[in-house]
């Protein structure tokens, strides 16, 4: 593996002309399959360490601690308010039916299925799979992994496999969270502050709500997030050129391609299963 | 040392923090609560239109939920839809001349099947039939009508 991405590393003699915008193109896409195949092996090689991470249990919690509980003042903030405005929104449009009870339905539904993976997924990948980067990168950049590798500690199972489990573990918890807080935003709103029925509010929202199409398949969706999010963050991580330039490149890399995929997983899934 | 108990502390708050919120949502927000099988009996009726009905409907009996409706299909014999529905076990000495009628929850509201207790002393049980039921209302086919009756009159 390493002779492969020294290979691509290496720098490439530049042809101009046609012939030029050919090899160019080339170049780039032998270089976006050698990263695919780098991306795919990285994960081969880390699945097999995953249940270590829960042999070693301190160090999961340490990460859980690290990507969940530092994101939680952002995660219910955005909750809390995204909650809000769905409902002021939802009542103005509403409002014009006489059907104002139908907010709380109508805000539930819509942070259960859509908005509370997704943002949740978006501000997880943005608050801690880009701090997961910079911190693999910075580890690469200044050889503690190569120390460790040569303590005989391997690093997949001390640092890669307790990152990505914590991952797959807070995501779905913030998720919950994100929409719980939403929901007390939308009631606070809706009841407090408008004037809807509190009664008619509750009731709308549990006949509409499904829990089994409705909450199991949100939870599914933000488990394939987080699933998503840690592998990406961990490998830009892992293949970051070990400069300070490198890092910060493969800390956007991290946020942009993790937000894409969020979005475009979303729609399939969405597809799939609505 | 100190540290790692004020980490432990903090994931462990976090953690039943998520697992509150999922109790709400299960308890509050979604109906799963009405969502474990209750002990119930099936019953079927034969309409000959179902217009707008889905599978989950309430089945009611005076505005009172007592049921859903579990298929809707063809008959093979009749060509008229059956659609089939789990009933209560506590509601179960309906009398067998009940009927079934497809209704709808105000203007525009869904639809849902309305059952109207009959006299017989025999009851309904698994596996029964409606014998009386009324199809829903299809808008085209009452404007057809009434088109119907306004031509005649204006004969």
């Amino acid at each position: 593996m390493g002779l492969l991405i020294k290979t691509m590393q290496k720098r490439s003699i530049k042809l101009n002309g046609l012939i030029g915008l050919l090899q160019k193109t080339g170049h780039n896409s032998l270089q976006i399959l050698a990263s695919v195949g780098r991306g795919a092996m990285f994960i081969m090689s880390l699945l097999p360490a995953l249940p270590y991470s829960f042999w070693r249990f301190d160090l999961l919690v340490k990460q859980i601690y690290v990507a969940g509980v530092l994101s939680l003042p952002i995660i219910l903030t955005a909750g809390l308010f995204v909650g809000m405005v769905m409902s002021l929104q939802g009542y103005n449009v509403l409002v014009d039916y006489n059907s104002e009870e139908a907010v709380g339905s109508m805000t539930a539904l819509s942070l259960l299925r859509e908005l509370g993976p997704v943002i949740s997924a978006l501000l997880f990948a943005g608050r801690a799979g880009s701090a997961l980067t910079a911190e693999i990168g910075l580890m690469r950049s200044t050889e503690q992994i190569s120390a460790l590798e040569m303590m005989a500690i391997d690093p997949l199972k001390h640092i890669y496999a307790p990152r990505f489990s914590a991952g797959l573990i807070t995501l779905p918890l913030l998720t919950l969270l994100f929409i719980a807080l939403g929901i007390i935003g939308g009631y606070m709103v809706a009841v407090g502050w408008l004037g809807v029925d509190e009664g008619a509010f509750w009731s709308q929202m549990n006949s509409h709500v499904d829990w089994r199409e409705d909450v199991v398949n949100g939870i599914i969706k933000s488990v394939a997030f987080a699933i998503l999010i840690s592998m990406i963050a961990l490998f830009q991580g892992f293949n970051a050129i070990p400069t300070s330039e490198g890092v910060s490149n493969a800390t956007t890399k991290t946020v942009v391609h993790s937000s894409l995929g969020v979005l475009g997983l979303d729609f399939v899934l969405t597809a799939v299963m609505f | 040392m100190q540290r790692q108990l004020k980490i432990e502390i903090w994931v462990g708050a976090f953690v039943l923090m998520s697992i509150a919120a999922l109790l709400m949502i299960a308890l509050q927000v979604s109906n799963f609560s009405s969502w474990k099988e209750k002990p119930s009996y099936q019953v079927s009726a034969l309409f000959d239109n179902v217009g707008g009905l889905k599978v989950r409907a309430p089945v009611k009996m005076s505005g009172v939920v007592v049921g859903r409706v579990t298929s809707i299909g063809v008959d093979p014999q009749s060509f008229k839809a059956r659609v089939t529905m789990k009933i209560d076990r506590t509601y179960n000495e309906l009398s067998i001349d009940s009927s079934a009628s497809i209704l709808t929850a105000g203007l525009l509201g869904d639809q849902y099947i309305g059952i109207e207790i009959g006299g017989d002393e025999e009851y309904l049980a698994e596996g029964s039939e409606f014998e009386l039921t009324q199809s829903a209302l299809v808008l085209e086919d009452l404007i057809g009508q009434m088109l119907v009756k306004f031509s005649d009159s204006g004969e």
